[in-house]
């Protein structure tokens, strides 16, 4: 193989005193600086800026219409079209839920009660979410298709006890989804 | 020694402190935010007043875009745990951060914050010190801030600040040399080292670095172009601006800051001399290195760019020794430190590191020798109305042969012994 020797460029006077340089250089720096400023950046409009740099300044602006389809947020409850709960306690997912997140403590359902033939309801169903990963095991197994992973993202509190989502707020993320499984009714 | 001169030093002791001290925390935000700026960023803007720990409902957020960050800052620092790791040389390990902060702290004792105030029949020049020897004692005391990092490096008794606090030696040590030889063509022109007749000399001439007026008025006029030696000034902006190139460049040097801040550079050396340090004691060298580049500013500005003058000829229009044109003076001066903080953090942006060795040859090889060319060539203009077109000949040509021989002897210390010599 030939060997190529690769000679250091000769610099020119000019280049050698460097000082030249370093004045492009410091107003390359200051340009930069003041379009940042103004907000002009390169990809702050793409980036959603909030008017400095090519920062989104988070509460007050959100990338939520950017969320793709399947992102895994908040587990939560849902009820069919007929505001039924769709959760019958089988308990797939508090067995499957990989850090043990879900508590479930299953209750009868009355005789006397419109939908008495499902037997089973969540008496208490509890997702402590500081321990949820978000993994969608849940949403996975769920025969129902009673849990499903919202979009929210936004989940605090300023205690632990806060942070463990009972039944009623999981129905309140969840909200109503139609048509999936309607073995319980007459729909079809 | 009469009272009016105590009361009026210990207020202007307690003020100008507090002037440098605040402006070290002002710096912190500028820095801060400035450098968000230049990398596209926002920097903390939403800092607000914490009311609620003193139990209010809400925290109070004023419009001042995270103005009280240094507050949060500083808060951090001091409850922080304060950790002294059990193998140090703990007098040395603790006297290290006192020893970087004073000096910095004391230097801006002789720098002329304003013009001089009139009180009662008295007259209080705006520094703590007016000493005659203003420049000789910042140098002096600045350079007692290289035991500080060097004591912290070897008091740390861990390699990395070990070799952090060598390199500040040597560096702080190379740079000094420069330094002070690059002032020497100023102090010549003005032919003393009162940092205060300095500024009032530059408020009646023009700045060092723009004699854009004089006694006889501006550039544009003609009475500018009647005064004697106005051909020799503009001619001594030659050597005014490589003394201003290299002082700058120097004082960059001397505070670590960033093309030269090789004792503390994060990829080669951990934190540097400062690794071992948490909580207030790593504040303290925080602060000192601050407060010098604080203090280097200032000293620049009252040197070069005229201190605390408004410039263009204002000064003059103003009555002498009101306590507003003091105050306003104040004002001007620390506006002008200001613009040269944010020049600091620009050009920390704008150059990269130096490699060690590069470093120590634009100390020793470049500098040195163009501050000693620079003295001779300021001393020959000075001279040159006294010593005759001769005089000028001659030491113009023994001029151009040390120069020769300068670099010769330079390009020779850059050669590299070749791998075959023996």
């Amino acid at each position: 193989m030939a060997i190529i020797k690769v000679e250091r460029p000769k610099l020119s006077v000019g280049e050698k005193v460097y000082f030249g340089a370093i004045f492009k250089g410091m107003i390359i720096t200051l340009r930069h600086a003041f379009r940042s400023l103004v907000g002009k950046s390169t990809g702050a409009n793409e980036l959603n800026s909030s008017g400095v740099g090519i920062t989104m300044q988070y509460p007050e602006k959100k990338w939520d219409d950017q969320l793709p389809e399947y992102y895994r947020g908040a587990p939560a409850l849902v009820t069919d079209e007929l505001d039924r709960e769709r959760c019958v306690s089988c308990q797939l997912c508090e067995f499957i839920c990989p850090p043990k997140a879900i508590k479930i403590t299953p209750g009868e359902i009355p005789s006397n009660n419109e939908w008495a033939k499902v037997e089973k309801r969540p008496e208490k169903f509890d997702i402590d979410m500081i321990r949820c990963i978000y993994c969608g095991m849940c949403e996975e197994v769920c025969p129902e298709q009673a849990i499903y992973l919202r979009p929210d993202y936004v989940i605090t509190g300023t205690n632990r006890s806060e942070m463990v989502h009972d039944k009623e707020r999981l129905y309140e993320i969840g909200g109503k989804r139609v048509g999936l499984v309607n073995k319980w009714n007459d729909l079809k | 020694m009469d009272t009016t001169f105590l009361i009026a030093a210990a207020i202007k002791i307690a003020v100008f402190i507090g002037i440098t001290m605040s402006f070290v925390s002002i710096c912190v935000i500028f820095e801060r935010r400035f450098s968000a700026i230049i990398q596209d960023r926002v920097g903390p803007n939403r800092t607000m007043i914490p009311l609620s720990i003193l139990g209010f409902k809400k925290d109070l957020a004023l419009p001042i875009g995270g103005l009280t960050q240094p507050i949060a800052d500083g808060l951090k620092f001091i409850f922080k745990e304060d950790f002294t790791p059990s193998y140090v040389r703990k007098v040395f390990f603790w006297l290290a951060p006192v020893l970087v902060v004073v000096p910095a702290l004391l230097t801006m004792a002789v720098i002329p914050f304003g013009s001089p105030m009139e009180f009662g029949n008295t007259i209080i020049p705006m520094a703590i010190a007016d000493l005659n020897v203003g420049p000789l004692f910042i140098f002096a005391i600045a350079s007692l801030s290289v035991y500080g990092i060097t004591l912290a490096g070897w008091a740390s008794n861990s390699k990395y600040p070990f070799f952090g606090g060598v390199r500040a030696c040597a560096q702080m040590i190379s740079y000094e040399i420069a330094l002070g030889l690059s002032i020497i063509p100023v102090l010549m022109y003005f032919g003393g080292l009162n940092l205060g007749h300095i500024v009032e000399d530059q408020v009646a001439n023009g700045w060092l670095l723009l004699p854009l007026w004089n006694e006889g008025g501006f550039i544009i006029g003609s009475g500018y172009w009647g005064e004697p030696l106005v051909v020799q000034r503009l001619l001594l902006l030659i050597p005014i601006g490589v003394s201003f190139v290299i002082f700058t460049t120097s004082i960059f040097a001397e505070t670590n800051r960033m093309p030269f801040d090789l004792p503390e550079c994060e990829t080669e050396l951990v934190g540097g001399y400062h690794t071992e340090y948490s909580s207030m004691k790593f504040a303290l060298f925080f602060m000192g290195e601050y407060a010098a580049m604080v203090v280097g500013s200032a000293l620049i500005v009252t040197l070069f760019l005229g201190g605390w003058s408004i410039g263009f000829g204002i000064d003059g229009m103003l009555p002498t020794g009101a306590w507003w044109v003091s105050l306003l003076h104040i004002g001007v001066f620390l506006a002008k430190v200001t613009v040269f903080i944010l020049f600091f953090i620009l050009v920390r942006w704008t150059v990269p590191r130096f490699r060690y060795d590069q470093l120590m040859n634009l100390g020793w090889i470049v500098f040195f020798e163009a501050a000693l060319i620079n003295v001779f060539l300021a001393a020959l203009i000075i001279a040159s109305p006294s010593i005759g077109l001769g005089g000028v000949a001659i030491g113009g040509a023994f001029l151009i042969l040390v120069t020769i021989l300068l670099i010769k002897v330079a390009k020779g210390a850059t050669q590299k012994p070749s791998a075959t010599a023996v």
